[in-house]
Parts: structure tokens; sequence; C-alpha cells
């Protein structure tokens, strides 16, 4: 870990409890969902002006916490990287957005509601982003299989044609 | 199957203004099947005659679930899906897993390796700014820009599929290593690349640089500071044009660019120019780098030969059992990633480049995140087409540079 980071650690982890963690030289920091807004807050006033990136784990089939939500900072400033864990439960996921304080957060936000189905009040905008507007569940939840193509050969080809979701006329 | 819904501007009224409503602006859709959108991007306009007044972007048409599918395979069958995210930058996305991976399991590679990978990326680097350069001059109507660059793209092509066989998707840097060593005429390929190139883009720069109807198209427009840029995540060549001087291959070094003398260009005023400016100098600085790397090219190994995580080299599964079996398992079941989650991060062309991975132990990864540069920029674009002409919303596009590979994944 850098020598740099542990200051902010160390004030973090006194403010808002969570545990330190640490694998190949990253830092990680595992935050209570209630305090992730507070949390944000601090972290940029302490020179992280990047969210590099916002992105989910699904643990299925355990059910609390189901998700984690990882915020990976970066500090141009201070040349530094930071992620926060926020573990958050299978049923009824929510987290307070942070979208006002990094405004890239918003379409990030809207990617995880997407993909996982973690809902974000307070959120601007909260649609879908990558799928489209009417689509059923949440791809990226590990409880969704994954999808597939059957392969068409001259003697099923009718067969298969007739299953395939085409547009209607 | 689920009736089709259309969304209707009732949906949108949070996003559009109040004089849309009336019926005083006129809501006009952009794309997704439109040139200037380099891609499938669609752009759902508020124009008040020729002003946007507001600029929604509705992306998604290119998602193919990479992620997913990532997930589904091991570590070095999930490799060839990284090639498709950004297909401009098919060799920066392979280091940028190569390096999670090898992050992830701690594996060493060979330093021959790591300066043919730099070599390979920084010429990656240089193809996908000639792509650039050639589509968005084409948007302001320079149609011999874009002739000149795919002439020059097609040298470095070559050089790919020579080392590859593949002139794109070449999947040629893997997990310790890479595929194979590079052929015998690779080296005189690059030379040759390095003796005309910096002449050519010389002739770019007398087309472009001080040519009024260029000027006149991008100076000024498209501003952003570098506080706009941090807050919503933009990297890359447009933060470096709104004056920060950031780039992760000077800041937080990776694959030996410490030991590379090159300069990070960059400008305060943030316009369509100054990422022009930028992107150029960038190009001048790739071949710098090229140069060097190529000079002090060291010989040796171009595998890791911890065969545990690396496969072992062909002439050996012939002589030895181990090798053969460790081939076998390799191939079948994948090696076993300790349990850990990494994020690493490289310098695409296009900005940071992030791989979050996460492993549970297992042969695959338990999840894997693209952090992709395009689509944290490409969402600065609502904010710097704000009252802007239409004609200049299409030269702001082409200075974004997205690829829309990278922005759904």
């Amino acid at each position: 870990m850098d020598k740099k980071l542990e200051p902010t650690l160390a004030k973090l982890e006194k403010e808002f409890g969570g545990i330190t963690s640490e694998y190949r030289g990253d830092a990680s920091l595992i935050i209570a969902a209630e305090n992730i807004v507070a949390t944000c807050q601090q972290v940029q006033g302490l020179g992280f002006e990047l969210l590099s990136a916002l992105t989910a784990v699904d643990y299925w089939p355990r059910e609390s916490p189901r998700f984690h939500v990882i915020y990976q900072f970066t500090s141009v400033s201070v040349n530094l990287v930071l992620t926060l864990r926020v573990p958050v439960p299978g049923i009824n996921p929510s987290l307070p957005t942070i979208s006002h304080l990094y405004r890239n957060a918003n379409w990030r936000e809207r990617e995880l509601w997407d993909m996982f189905g973690i809902k974000f009040p307070g959120h601007p905008d909260l649609r879908r982003i990558l799928m489209p507007a009417d689509w059923e569940g949440h791809p990226l939840r590990k409880d969704y299989p994954l999808g597939y193509e059957e392969p068409q050969f001259t003697f099923n080809f009718d067969e298969i044609n007739l299953r395939k979701p085409y547009a209607e006329e | 199957m689920p009736d089709i819904q259309e969304i209707t501007v009732d949906e949108l009224k949070h996003l559009v203004s109040d004089r849309a409503i009336q019926g005083e602006t006129v809501l006009l859709n952009m794309g997704p099947q439109h040139p200037s959108t380099h891609g499938v991007l669609r752009l759902l306009l508020e124009l008040d005659g020729e002003t946007v007044v507001n600029c929604i972007p509705d992306i998604g048409f290119l998602h193919t679930g990479i992620e997913k599918n990532m997930e589904a395979k091991t570590y070095q069958k999930a490799e060839v899906m990284s090639d498709r995210l950004d297909y401009m930058n098919t060799v920066g996305n392979n280091l940028a897993y190569s390096l999670a991976v090898e992050k992830l399991v701690d594996l060493d590679v060979p330093t021959r390796a790591q300066a043919i990978r730099v070599i390979l990326t920084e010429l990656t680097r240089f193809q996908s700014h000639l792509v650039w350069l050639g589509t968005s001059a084409l948007d302001l109507a320079a149609m011999s820009m874009f002739l000149y660059c795919f002439r020059e793209r097609e040298y470095i092509l070559d050089v790919m599929e020579m080392c590859s066989g593949q002139r794109m998707m070449t999947t040629y840097i893997r997990p310790g290593g890479l595929w194979r060593d590079v052929p015998v005429e690779f080296e005189a390929a690059v030379r040759n690349i390095l003796k005309t190139f910096p002449r050519r883009v010389d002739e770019y720069e007398a087309l472009l640089t001080r040519n009024p109807l260029m000027l006149d198209r991008t100076y000024g427009i498209g501003k952003l500071t570098s506080g706009e840029c941090l807050n919503f995540g933009v990297t890359g060549p447009m933060l470096r044009a709104s004056g920060v001087k950031w780039d992760l291959r000077k800041d937080r070094p990776y694959s030996g660019y410490e030991q590379y003398d090159f300069e990070v260009p960059t400008r305060t005023e943030g316009d369509v120019y100054a990422r022009y400016l930028v992107r150029l100098e960038e190009m001048r600085q790739a071949l710098r780098i090229v140069e060097q790397a190529l000079d002090k090219l060291p010989m040796g190994p171009v595998r890791s030969t911890n065969y545990k995580y690396v496969p072992p080299p062909r002439s050996e599964i012939g002589v030895s059992m181990e090798a053969l079996i460790h081939h076998f398992k390799l191939w079948t079941e994948g090696f076993e990633a300790p349990g850990g989650a990494i994020y690493s991060a490289v310098e695409s062309p296009r900005g940071e480049l992030g791989v979050y991975l996460e492993s549970d132990g297992g042969p695959k990864p338990y999840r894997i995140h693209w952090r992709t540069p395009s689509f944290d920029n490409l969402q600065s674009l609502p904010l710097m087409s704000k009252g802007v002409l239409v004609a200049d919303l299409v030269a702001i596009i082409g200075s974004v540079d997205i690829v829309l590979g990278d922005v759904d994944r």
C-alpha cells in the first residue's frame, strides 16, 4: 500500500467505521450504505477528484449482503487510488446517489440499475441505459442465465426459425 | 414476448426544457445511423432553430454483454473478447486485461515481452489517432485527410498481421507475456514506419493546423474546464487539452514505461482545437517511445516460465511429460486464480482504461468490469453542446473520439 494513503484511510476509518483490507498493494475500505454520501463528500474533499469506476459484484445465492458496490477513486493531484466497497442486501437493493458529487456517477448508477437492479433514490434520471427500455431482468446478476443462439442447420432451420423472437410485421 | 414499448416525450420530460413541451422548440433525432456519430450513437436534440438547447445521448445499441460473456469463460479464453470492446485499440485492451490478470495472480513478465508490448500499444495508439484524425476531419468536410490517414494506418495493421496473423483482433498480448516472439521482418517494418511517419504528421499539420476553415470550425468550440473534466470523469487527451497533466503512462507507469523519455502534451484551452493539437503531438510522442523501445529491445524469452499460469511452448510439449500435462490442464479447465479483487488501469488512446477483476478462487473471472474511457467522456457531451450550432455539435462529437464498442461494451 502507498504510504501516502495511510492518513486518508485512518481518517475515514475513524469517522465512518469500516474495515480496511489490502490485496496486491490495493487498499479497499468497506463502508456502510448509510454513510456512503458523507464518505464520498469527505473523499472528494481529500483530493480524490476522479470517480474512476463505479461497479458492483453479485454474490448470489448469498442474500445479505448480496451485492458489493465498488467505488474506485483516483486522485490526480496526489496520485493515489482508493477503493470503497459498500455491501447492499439482495432484497430491495438501494443506495443513495452520489451523482451530485461526481457527475459521471449519473450514467454509472444508471448502468448499475440496468445491469444489477440496484436502485439509487435521488438520482435525477434513473432509466435503463444499455438494455432496451422494455427489457425484463438485470443481466449481470448471477441468477440471470447467459443467453445463446441455437445453430441452425438445413434439417432444422425452419423449426428453430419459428422459435426466434422476430419483431412482428 | 412482451409488447414493445415506445418511449414518449412524456418520459423524457425531466430532460428537456419547458419550451419543448409547449412546442416552441423542436425535438430532433440524430442517429443511431448517422455517419458523424462515429458508430451507433443516438442523440435526441432539442433545437431552437439551429441552436442546440439540450442534447440527450441514448446509448446501448452496440451492447454485446462482454462482461457477462467473459465471466463464463476461463481467463485465457475470455481474453478474446477484450479485443472486441474498443476495436480501435485492440492491443491496448489486451494489455489492460493481461496486466490485470498478472496483478491478480502475481505473475512476472520478461523484459523483452514488456518492450514489445510497449511498441505494439504505441503503434496502436498511433493508428487509433489516425482513424480519429481521418474521421473527425471528414466531419469537417476535409475529405482528403481521411484517405491519407487510412493509407498510413495500413502500414501499422501490416505490422499487427505480421506478428499475430490478424490485422485488428490480435489477442497477441497474453497474460504472462506474448503469444510468441515477433518475426524477423518486424524490426525492418517498424523502422520503415519510424522513418516515414514523422514526415506524414508534418503533412497533416500543414493541411490542417493553420487552415482557416479548420480554425473557424474548431477554435473555442466545445469548451471544458479542468474542473468539469475531472468531475465528469473525463480522462485522456480531452483532460490534457483542458490543462491537467495526467497520463497513466507517466504518473502510474506500467509495462516499463518509466524507462522511456517522452513528453505529455497539454493545452489549456479545452476546446476542439486544443484536443486536435494534443492528439497530434501524442502521435509524435508515440513514435518517440517506439523508437526508444526498439533501440534497446532486449533479447530473451517473451513468456513467463511459470507454467501454472502460462502455457509451455510447443517445443517442450513433445519432450516433457510435465509440459504436456500443464498444456492440457491450462486449455481444458484453465488455471485457478487466488481469490481477491484488483483494479488496474492503463492509458488507452481515449483515456483511463481500467479493469476491475475479482476472483473467487475458480478458473473463471467471478466479476470483470471494464472501465472504458469513452463511456465517461461521452457523458460530458450534453454539457459541451449547450447552446452550440448543430454543425458545431458534429465537430464536438468528433473531438470526443468515441468508439461505440467502448461505450456500450
